[in-house]
């Protein structure tokens, strides 16, 4: 939530700045590929949507298959500012939307007291003000930002249970908050809103109905080579056609977490800091950690097993 | 719902037309669309235009589907549809069986039912019919029990129908407590061990600024979901038949803990059995099981059908703490090897691993089967699944979590 209260966590980029939504397809692909990122069409395609209609866009997949990272591309290429509401069990509004800030209140009642003639009702209208509020990611979201609307990324909502996502129907769907004190606060232009889901469980249908549903896959052998260029463009080509051949055939072995993209770019630049110029099945033994997270996994894959689908990631290289 | 200004829609109105028609043809599908979806369509096709046949294709897609499962429907009913919508009406008839895994809350057409019934004859073995096990020659030692109590502790496997008949009922008042768990929200209650600084301010200011109380607030409660894995192959057939009757009613029963049951069938596959549960009739909800596990009283994969769980269910399922009951007797002729890692693997990822074991019935029972010898290590508690008692008694090894049931003991045996 730290990230939320920091406006200047956008990285610095070079070249024209693209603060206006793109008018086609086409042009969410080439704004998404100047930040770095390769989509496949039909996630540019919902991007586009989500843009155009004002629609919350909810992004289903894999660990590691880039679902937040297609937020802070967003953001960055867009220039409006990030807020991310990190989801967890028994997250609540208090933490979500905002909170008052009652060591403030305490002692202005105090203040008030010592100097005497406390108006009651004074008192009350003047402390349940914007100023002893502390503001939360939701709550952040609906404020009028300097760049324009800002992109809240609501991250792994499938960690969250089902009176959250109740909560969170009325914010997404009018794209207000009601903070009972207050009353409802309303955001002049609605922000862009992403949802991600590991889907460790079924989020409800209600929420699923007011936005646009995509389920990222893991990338094909060409886009996921374009991604590593894209993310690690100091490794060499012959190393990451290896590197990604190695992780799409791990892919389609039985594994109990198979890798994802962030692996695969993990694994590249864990290679580049070893020096390692080719893969070799003693090199695949030490990094192996890098791209398998579970023990069954890593003991399964190490060894023999390890050598057998080196050489067959070399064989179907070779000729091409 | 937003608002959105009026669509510039063409005058003929071909696209809202067909957009209308392709939306039937995936509610017919079994897809979750309505009225509200059709229109978002139509803004979302209007918005992002004809240019690439793929775009429409993903544009639709964005819109129409929310679950992974429905891709493929919506694949193959948008290619069947946007090659020429008049054909769509007659393939629909052919894809019905491909698509029955969306379709549950679709309303059966008389023509289904039928056809439904005809598949499920052939599916579910028959129950017993006749009362063929006469006396039990152990029973007479219990000669003053009430007939209730009797049937409480008579195996499932000796019952006769009518004893089954009575079971049944006795099994469907059961239920099975639970302790919640506590989570990070609080609540306000006057014995609470926390200060509430929000309650406490609201009421000083309601005094002008004194602080008579501290208001306190305590920790809410949750409850956690409970997972059922049963066998039900060949050796298995009677038990897990009345253990489904249990996990129906405990499945249906408000308002008694857990948050939510999913159960799951297996004897050479593994089939998820969870939404058939949900039909408050008991009957049809284990004869809609019943057609959608195939392999009643065959062989049994335990590794295997472990394994497709740990891959395809456990983090979708496991995640907020759940309690496992795995139904079996452990008598696997595969790899014990697969099944030792696959059994150390679903322990790590629950909170809770109950092995009920019908063969635990037998006094002199040894766990002597390499199966069980390879899971035995890795359950939290083992305890016998053969009557209603012992399913009675099945609460107290979910709601302790210091009870391992006869796991020490077999345990000890095992060492020898």
């Amino acid at each position: 939530m730290t990230a939320a209260r920091r406006p200047d966590n956008l990285p610095e980029r070079q070249g024209q700045r693209l603060t206006t939504i793109p008018r086609d397809i086409d042009g969410v692909e080439q704004l998404l590929a100047g930040q770095g990122y390769v989509a496949s069409r039909a996630l540019a395609t919902v991007v586009f949507l989500a843009l155009k209609l004002g629609r919350p866009l909810f992004l289903e997949g894999e660990a590691g298959v880039g679902k937040t990272e297609i937020a802070k591309t967003l953001a960055a290429a867009l220039d409006r500012r990030l807020i991310r509401l990190q989801c967890y069990e028994g997250l609540d509004a208090a933490s979500a939307v905002a909170e008052w800030n009652f060591a403030a209140q305490m002692i202005a009642i105090r203040t008030a007291e010592a100097q005497g003639g406390a108006d009651r009702d004074a008192l009350k209208t003047e402390l349940f003000t914007e100023d002893y509020l502390i503001e939360r990611p939701l709550l952040a979201a609906m404020r009028p930002q300097p760049g324009g609307a800002p992109v809240l990324l609501i991250d792994e909502l499938d960690r969250t249970d089902e009176p959250f996502e109740a909560f969170l129907l009325e914010a997404l769907s009018d794209f207000q908050v009601t903070i009972p004190e207050l009353g409802t606060i309303k955001a002049p232009e609605p922000p862009i809103v992403i949802l991600t889901s590991n889907r460790t469980r079924e989020v409800h249908d209600a929420l699923k109905r007011r936005c646009l549903y995509h389920w990222v896959d893991y990338p094909g052998f060409d886009r996921e080579l374009a991604i590593l260029h894209a993310r690690v463009p100091e490794a060499q080509a012959a190393l990451s056609r290896e590197v990604v051949a190695f992780v799409q055939r791990l892919r389609h072995e039985d594994l109990f977490k198979k890798p994802g993209v962030a692996e695969a770019i993990d694994w590249a630049k864990c290679l580049l800091a070893l020096d390692v110029i080719s893969l070799s099945p003693e090199v695949i033994a030490d990094t192996l950690g890098a791209i398998l997270k579970y023990q069954d996994d890593i003991a399964r894959i190490q060894g023999s097993e390890a050598r057998r689908l080196l050489d067959e990631v070399k064989r179907e290289l070779a000729p091409a | 719902m937003p608002t959105y200004p009026d669509l510039p829609l063409p005058e003929d109105g071909k696209l809202a037309e067909n957009l209308a028609h392709f939306a039937r043809a995936l509610r017919k599908a079994g897809l979750p669309v309505g009225p509200g979806r059709t229109l978002d369509a139509i803004r979302a096709v209007e918005a992002a235009g004809f240019a690439r046949r793929d775009d429409f294709f993903h544009t639709l897609q964005a819109v129409f589907v929310s679950r992974p499962e429905e891709r493929a429907t919506f694949a193959q009913v948008f290619r069947l549809f946007w090659r020429d919508p008049r054909y769509m009406e007659h393939m629909m008839s052919l894809m019905l069986p491909q698509v029955r895994g969306v379709a549950e809350e679709r309303a059966a057409q008389a023509a289904e039912k039928r056809a439904a019934e005809a598949l499920l004859d052939g599916q579910l073995p028959p129950m017993p019919e006749t009362g063929e096990a006469p006396e039990q020659i152990e029973i007479d030692a219990s000669a003053t029990m009430s007939a209730e109590e009797r049937l409480k502790t008579l195996d499932f496997e000796q019952m006769s129908a009518a004893e089954i008949a009575e079971a049944r009922r006795m099994l469907a008042r059961l239920s099975l407590p639970v302790r919640p768990l506590v989570t990070r929200r609080s609540r306000a209650t006057p014995a609470g061990r926390r200060i509430d600084p929000h309650r406490t301010l609201r009421e000083a200011l309601r005094r002008g600024g004194e602080i008579a109380r501290l208001p306190r607030k305590a920790p809410v409660t949750r409850w956690p979901n409970l997972v059922v894995l049963c066998d039900i192959s060949g050796s298995m057939s009677d038990y897990s038949r009345m253990v489904l009757h249990f996990v129906h009613a405990v499945a249906n029963r408000k308002g008694q803990g857990w948050a939510r049951v999913h159960a799951f069938t297996f004897g050479t596959r593994l089939t998820n059995i969870t939404r058939h549960l949900r039909a408050r009739d008991v009957d049809a909800a284990l004869r809609a099981a019943g057609a959608e596990a195939q392999d009643w009283s065959g062989g049994t994969r335990i590794g295997q059908s472990l394994h497709a769980f740990n891959r395809d269910w456990s983090r979708r399922v496991l995640g907020q703490g759940a309690v496992v009951l795995l139904i079996t007797d452990g008598l696997d002729r595969d790899d014990a090897g697969l099944l030792a890692r696959e059994i150390e693997r679903l322990h790590l990822s629950c909170r809770r691993l109950i092995w009920l074991n019908p063969l635990l019935r037998w006094t002199g029972f040894a766990p002597k089967a390499a199966g069980i010898r390879a899971m035995l290590p890795h359950v939290d508690s083992f305890r016998a699944g053969h009557s209603i008692a012992s399913l009675e008694a099945l609460g107290q090894a979910v709601s302790d979590p210091g009870d391992s049931g006869e796991k020490a003991r077999l345990l000890a045996l095992l060492r020898e």
